[in-house]
């Protein structure tokens, strides 16, 4: 029997028994599909963790009140300072320290912001121009925020979707918002999201220093993102930052500053746990779907006994009859991995449309491994039921007794 | 053609072991038509697979054409089945996935004959045995005495020297059944040699040769006339 008469007889019995093999193939897909797109899942919440913590540039240090001494943990959000750092002390640090090339100093708090009637409780960040510069946040419209933190004017940039909410379809430049008690001038509309400390800020505002010192009454800062040139190396300005902090604290270091290095470390336990997750979550879709096409290859091969029993009768080789049984199991199962695969690419790009920001992309070694294991189970079930079968002497197989 | 000699085969029941063949001696001649009778049970059926190498005997000796066939191996078995002899049973044993003509051609494709040929054959064939227009139907689209006929045509496709047939009208009303028994007929006046197990008296009576069979053993061994 030669190769193009074996695959027209499996073709014959995969296409003429079309209820038998829709189901083997379905059982197939979704084996693949679910492994892809449960990795893909993983993947992609990995991803997003990254892409979250990923928001500084390598040149960006942050630093924040307090001091947390046990090295290693994540740093307090809500720094209960001893001391406070002002505006008036990063501007020292700025003048002290000139491997600082940028300073954005930053309160955050949240407040009614409204236009005539439409009007919401927001975050209400404010900083300077040096905030989306360092960000490298990109304005749909008009212009950035004042660089001078000395600036009194009462400016405010406004994320996309707030602006939807708060003055649809009118020209916003020049639009007087409520903020609280105080207006202020729209001067900038912000483009797309830009996530700030795992924030949405295209539902806030951007406020000049000075309307945040006197809306939230206080002299503090949150953060302070520092611009540093990485032509010196970080470590070195670092601890010049952190000698004059002290120095302005009356010789007391109590605030701390974070480089992208040490937050992603911060943050590397999390996403090895997340990998493995991913990993685990593949492992056992991997193992499920190879059962489910164990079982049904092996029901399938079992039901044809008598007819191995025939071929055998009619001078079928052992062989060539294990051989049939293993080109239809593989053939099916290819089919099937295809299938899934195809279904998983549909799906991921639905979810791409649906959810833009949640990066999905299934993982190489998932795809691969979900098509082998979806093949080699088949194969592998297939040929223990066929090879005792062929081996039976044709009269045993052909009356399964 | 056909030797056996002291030829055994018993299967376990249970913990009953049944002899099913019982020191069988028997030899069969080219172009011979016999027919096996005897109560269900007996042993023809074995007997028969024995004959058609389906089987392998616990002991004894069976040689087909001068060939000692039980220290062959199971590849050499196949070879001499497709190509020396051809099968029919009771159940007909169709591939119900493939139309009447594929069926037939199944002898061949595991044979390696070329596709012509193969169209060439089975048409012929086909033909003969009055089912030419049944070719692309599926085994449930026919009659049980069409499907006995495909079945029939798949045995001699690859003109065998032996026929053997196990109770071939026994799922058959008696209209179809004698049309088949006429094919077989025909088929032995053109020299093949044929075996027929068959439960029906009247049949079992039309060939040349009875044997009766009783226990595992060949009771009688009738030639009349
Ligand atoms: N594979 C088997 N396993 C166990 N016992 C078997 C097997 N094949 C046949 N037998 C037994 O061997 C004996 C002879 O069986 P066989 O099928 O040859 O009888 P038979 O004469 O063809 O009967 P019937 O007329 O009912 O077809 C029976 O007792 C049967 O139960
Ligand atoms: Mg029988």
């Amino acid at each position: 029997m030669n190769l193009l008469d074996k695959l027209l007889f499996c073709w014959r019995s995969v296409s003429r028994t079309r209820l038998r093999s829709m189901m083997l193939l379905l059982a197939m897909a979704i084996g693949v599909c679910s492994v892809v797109m449960l990795t893909s899942l993983g993947e992609g919440a990995r991803n997003y963790v990254m892409q979250e913590f990923a928001f500084l540039g390598k040149d960006v240090l942050v630093m924040f009140p307090g001091r947390n001494e046990t090295t290693g943990g994540l740093p307090p959000v809500t720094g209960a300072a001893a001391r406070n750092i002002t505006l008036t002390e990063t501007l020292r640090l700025q003048r002290a320290v000139p491997a600082i090339l940028k300073v954005a100093p930053v309160i955050i708090g949240s407040t009614l912001v409204s236009h005539g009637e439409r009007g919401r409780e927001v975050i209400v960040l404010g900083t300077t121009g040096a905030f989306p510069d360092i960000r490298q946040m990109s304005l749909d419209q008009g212009r950035n925020l004042h660089l001078d933190p000395g600036h009194k004017d009462n400016e405010c940039l406004v994320g996309s979707t707030l602006l939807q909410e708060l003055l649809p379809n009118q020209p916003a430049i020049g639009q007087l918002l409520r903020v609280a008690d105080y207006r202020c001038r729209v001067v900038g509309v912000l483009s797309g999201r830009g996530d700030a400390f795992g924030m949405d800020l295209s539902d806030s505002v951007l406020v000049s220093i000075s309307l945040a010192q006197q809306l939230f009454n206080t002299d503090s800062l949150f953060r302070v993102l520092l611009q540093v040139n990485t032509q010196q190396p970080l470590a070195a300005t670092k601890k010049r930052i952190e000698e004059e902090m002290a120095r302005l604290h009356q010789n007391e270091l109590d605030v701390t500053i974070v480089s992208p290095d040490a937050m992603l470390a911060t943050f590397d336990q999390i996403l090895t746990i997340m990998t493995l997750a991913v990993g685990g979550i593949g492992a056992i879709s991997l193992l499920v779907a190879g059962v489910l096409v164990m079982n049904l290859t092996i029901i399938n091969t079992s039901q044809r006994t008598p007819e191995i029993g025939l071929l055998k009768a009619l001078g079928a080789a052992e062989q060539t009859v294990l051989q049939l049984i293993l080109w239809e199991a593989a053939l099916l199962a290819l089919a099937g991995a295809l299938t899934g695969l195809l279904a998983s690419a549909l799906l991921l790009t639905l979810a791409s449309v649906l959810w833009p920001s949640f990066p999905m992309q299934p993982p190489l070694w998932a795809v691969v491994a979900a098509t082998a294991t979806a093949v080699l189970a088949a194969l592998l079930f297939a040929w223990v039921p066929a090879r005792r079968a062929s081996r039976l002497s044709p009269i045993h197989a052909l009356y399964r007794r | 053609m056909i030797e056996l000699r002291q030829l055994c085969k018993t299967f376990v029941l249970g913990d009953q072991p049944v002899k099913a063949l019982d020191t069988i001696d028997l030899s069969i001649g080219v172009g011979e038509y016999i027919s096996v009778m005897g109560p269900s049970g007996s042993g023809k059926s074995t007997l028969l697979n024995m004959i058609g190498l389906l089987d392998r005997p616990d002991s004894g000796s069976y040689t087909f054409e001068n060939a000692e066939t039980t220290t062959m191996s199971e590849p050499q078995r196949a070879e001499l089945r497709s190509q020396r002899m051809g099968f029919v049973f009771q159940a007909y044993h169709l591939i119900p996935r493939l139309t009447a003509r594929e069926n037939i051609e199944l002898p061949m494709v595991l044979g390696r004959v070329s596709s012509a040929e193969r169209q060439r054959r089975s048409q012929e064939v086909m033909e003969r045995l009055g089912i030419a227009d049944r070719s692309h139907h599926l085994p449930k689209q026919l009659s049980g005495g069409q499907r006995q006929r495909v079945a029939l045509a798949r045995a001699i496709i690859c003109k065998p020297a032996l026929l053997l047939a196990d109770e071939p009208t026994g799922n058959l009303d008696s209209h179809s059944g004698a049309e088949v028994v006429a094919l077989l007929e025909e088929l032995n006046r053109d020299g093949i040699t044929l075996l027929v197990v068959t439960h029906d008296a009247d049949l079992g009576a039309r060939a040349r040769r009875q044997l009766k069979m009783l226990d595992g053993r060949i009771d009688r061994d009738l030639t009349p006339g």
